[in-house]
């Protein structure tokens, strides 16, 4: 029962990645895409009817979290506070910029919740980042606790010191990996969405980043396994779990094909596949750990951290139905807005 | 429970902040707090946004749609400036309350999880397309979206409301070797009878926010003498709906909560009434000050009898006073006692204005009669305050307890967060809400000041109308529907 929640779990945080992962790349890259005005009016408009339901992923995963592992859910949330508000406030800021720029007719106006808007959507998707690098990493579960708080900086430049913060420069490079990612993401979404300049600007930024995105993979993989040997663990006790880093290899190769061939729409797919495959190497990598712990004996486990059985059988049902019911409005509202949008 | 409680947690032990936790209590009630001024606006407005679509939809008259399009152009940003404010509270049980949520975890986030997949899903994606798909894809679809978005955000009243209720009234729960609790039925906890009568009262508190508003706006518009269509049929549906709500606030849903405060909480309603000690047939305090170095009410003005009355349906009923129970046990008296009175007060107010707002009404004479639209006007903000305290009531009533009778408040914070990093935190989300504030209402003042009339923000115009061209969807549509009328049928009803 923990690990289908675990799966579940893994599946709704891939979701919001996929989804928000698109506007949060379309947001931190279109002040450049973008030349004029219109053209900015352009890239919200293909992101707008969205965002706001893409957001509901993350805000789903965290009631999830909560409903079937409560101690991951208020360890994590506790320990990483400083960086969860720092989050909050730039979610909150990017979310009313995006909404408020309509609002009054000025030049002025637009230009300021344009920059919020921006600014909110590169420093995002680093965080969020820097968070996953965090989870693989490992966090210091204190003595005698199931809870701990981390700094956001202690000893930046020794990631394994038995104290360490939020940033390092493990889960920096992890931060700017996440951005070059989901920047990717961003641009082939607004090539497959967008015509004429638009649609040739954003095709030249995702080659761009794709470059960016395989260099940092190259580098950061081995990385992180030279840093954390005991991660590969589970992939040499179930070698077929190499499925997930395979999929991440042959989305970015996808990528890189579409693109040069122009193929819209496979680009933003390998895309897609691309996350979706780093996001379940890096479950599969923990599992079935979901909070590791620099003292590995402290580490939060599906076993040790989930809610009790009924909770977890009847919150399968009950949540198992409403996420069933939100995929379906998902797949109507995307097929509603489908199409590219004209500058 | 403490003591075990102690022994599974031992990070309890490790400090003593009381401070913290005072700290941990104002960052989630500020943050509570300011959010809840845009839902009781919004879950409202929703309601009397679906009526106008619902004339729109029956009469087909443009005069309801620019109604509608009105008070959406007020809604959406209140709409997102709560979705937003949000989303810190929803990871606030972890981030200020993480001993209470990993303990309470099992039971509760059942619905804090379920909110999500059904509430917020449902209002996200149908107000995306309420708002930028609305005129493109026909009338049937713009109403449906509009009853969507008013289904979720009442179904994110009701999951939201039920994770309050169990920490009001704990039902259905055992308590785990490990200290945690477990649910014993889901049915009940969504079932939980507090819920009825606090859904009720908090639904109808938002009905009267909203309806104020809408009459306050047309009062506006009728003495400018500008707009003064809109400003009849707002003041009409303000004072009707307003009239039904505050009336609905005092009996039925009021009444039952007090009676189900005397049945579980007497502490609470004892704080709340400002009765000190136990009484026969005890009487109801209008206005006073509490003054605990006496344990008495300075310059009292009551009524005999009544509070037996209203508590237990019998003028001879025993009240227990604060006396009663050991001072521990009690919440902030003066601010649940002035919390309660204003709430009380000034819902009787809401409840004559409209009364004879109506009245002139129904005789034809309100729109002329301008001192009776001056007050609608002066009232308008007067909900907000009233629906802030009765959750002051609600929530610091039941201090100590986060889950009454079970926890303390102080046993559940994040003991690991010090009192350094909320300060930090809470001055962020003060600066924050500043900036939503203004921000809101110079949205509302620029709104109200075009009027429904004006045309919309080029800006949203040229965007609803660039989307309504670039969907291809409806193109084909409507293309289909020229070579094939069958299939068009078919294909409305699954987009409808």
């Amino acid at each position: 029962m923990q690990t289908i929640w675990f799966i579940f779990i893994a599946f709704i945080l891939t979701m919001y990645v996929l989804l928000d992962g698109f506007d949060l790349g379309a947001g931190a890259i279109y002040p450049f895409v973008a030349k004029d005005d219109k053209e900015r009016r352009a890239v919200q408009r293909a992101i707008l009817p969205m965002w706001d339901g893409n957001e509901t992923w993350l805000v789903a995963a965290g009631g999830g979290l909560f409903l079937s592992f409560p101690l991951l859910y208020s360890a994590s949330m506790s320990g990483f506070y400083l960086a969860v508000f720092v989050v909050l406030w730039l979610l909150i800021l990017r979310g009313v910029g995006l909404e408020m720029r309509h609002l009054l007719d000025n030049d002025l106006w637009r230009s300021f919740w344009d920059g919020v808007f921006f600014l909110g959507s590169l420093l995002l998707p680093f965080f969020f980042g820097v968070a996953l690098a965090n989870v693989m990493r490992g966090v210091p579960i204190g003595r005698g606790g199931k809870y701990f708080f981390q700094s956001l900086w202690t000893d930046p430049l020794h990631p394994l010191s038995k104290n360490p913060g939020i940033l390092d420069w493990y889960t920096v490079m992890i931060g700017l990996l996440a951005l070059c990612a989901v920047i990717l993401h961003g641009t082939t979404y607004l090539t497959m969405k967008t015509t004429g300049g638009l649609r040739n600007s954003s095709r030249i930024f995702a080659g761009a980043f794709w470059v960016a995105t395989v260099g940092l993979t190259a580098l950061a993989t081995p990385l992180t396994f030279y840093l954390l040997p005991q991660r590969l663990s589970h992939f040499e006790s179930a070698p077929w779990g190499f499925v997930f880093p395979a999929a991440a290899i042959g989305g970015i190769l996808t990528v890189g094909y579409a693109l040069a061939k122009g193929r819209d729409g496979l680009s933003f797919g390998g895309s897609c596949a691309y996350i979706a495959g780093m996001m379940s190497s890096t479950a599969f990598a923990i599992y079935p750990k979901v909070l590791p712990a620099v003292d590995p004996s402290r580490s939060l486990t599906i076993y040790n951290a989930s809610a009790p059985h009924h909770s977890l059988v009847v919150g399968l049902i009950a949540w198992g139905l409403g996420l069933l019911l939100a995929c379906i409005y998902f797949a109507i509202i995307y097929r509603m807005f489908r199409g590219r949008v004209e500058v | 429970m403490s003591a075990a409680l102690m022994s599974v947690h031992p990070v309890l032990a490790l400090q003593d902040t009381s401070s913290t936790v005072l700290l941990h209590r104002w960052q989630f009630g500020f943050n509570l707090i300011y959010h809840y001024l845009y839902p009781q606006l919004t879950m409202g407005l929703i309601l009397l946004i679906v009526v106008l679509e619902t004339l729109y939809l029956r009469r087909g008259h443009e005069f309801y749609k620019k109604a509608a399009d009105f008070w959406v152009r007020l809604f959406a940003p209140a709409f997102v400036i709560g979705a937003v404010t949000g989303i810190p509270l929803e990871f606030g049980f972890g981030t200020n309350w993480a001993v209470f949520s990993t303990v309470s975890g099992g039971v509760i986030g059942q619905t804090i999880a379920l909110e999500g997949v059904f509430a917020f899903f449902v209002e996200s994606a149908f107000l995306g397309l309420y708002l930028y798909g609305g005129d493109a894809f026909g009338k049937k679809v713009r109403w449906f979206s509009a009853f969507m978005v008013f289904l979720g955000s009442w179904a994110s009243g009701y999951f939201i409301l039920t994770v309050n209720a169990w920490m009001q009234n704990p039902i259905s729960y055992r308590t785990l070797p490990d200290g945690n609790l477990a649910l014993v039925h889901f049915w009940k906890l969504f079932l939980n009878p507090w819920m009825f009568h606090q859904y009720i009262h908090v639904m109808g508190g938002a009905v009267v926010t909203a309806s104020f508003a809408m009459a306050g706006i047309g009062a506006f518009y009728l003495l400018s003498r500008r707009d003064v269509q809109f400003g009849k049929l707002f003041v009409t549906l303000g004072v009707i709906a307003g009239l039904a709500s505050s009336l609905w606030m005092i009996y039925p849903s009021g009444d039952m909560e007090s009676a189900a405060l005397a049945e579980k909480q007497p502490i609470k309603l004892a704080a709340a009434e400002g009765l000190f000690h136990t009484e026969k047939g005890a009487s109801l305090t209008i206005i006073g000050q509490p003054n605990l170095q006496t344990m008495r009410i300075d310059n009292p003005i009551e009524l005999p009898k009544i509070l037996s009355f209203l508590s237990y349906r019998s003028f001879e009923a025993t009240v227990k006073g604060l006396e009663a129970f050991p001072r521990s046990l009690w919440p902030n008296v003066p601010l649940v006692y002035y919390s309660y009175h204003i709430m009380v007060g000034l819902g009787t107010i809401f409840a004559a204005v409209m009364l004879l707002a109506a009245l002139l009404l129904w005789r034809g004479r309100l729109f002329r009669s301008r001192r009776m639209l001056w007050l609608l006007l002066l009232i308008m903000p007067f909900p907000f305050i009233t629906n802030t305290v009765g959750w002051v009531v609600a929530e610091s009533g039941r201090q100590p307890w986060i889950i009454y009778g079970v926890m303390k408040t102080a046993q559940g914070a994040s003991r690991l967060v010090n009192a350094g990093n909320v300060y930090f935190t809470i001055a962020g989300l003060a600066g924050l809400f500043l900036l939503l504030s203004v921000l809101y209402v110079i949205v509302v003042l620029k709104e109200v000041h075009q009027g429904p009339e004006a045309p919309q923000s080029e800006d949203v115009e040229r965007l609803e109308k660039e989307i309504r061209e670039i969907i291809p969807g409806r193109r084909a549509l409507q293309e289909r529907r020229r070579e094939e009328p069958i299939e068009s049928g078919r294909e409305e009803k699954v987009r409808g």
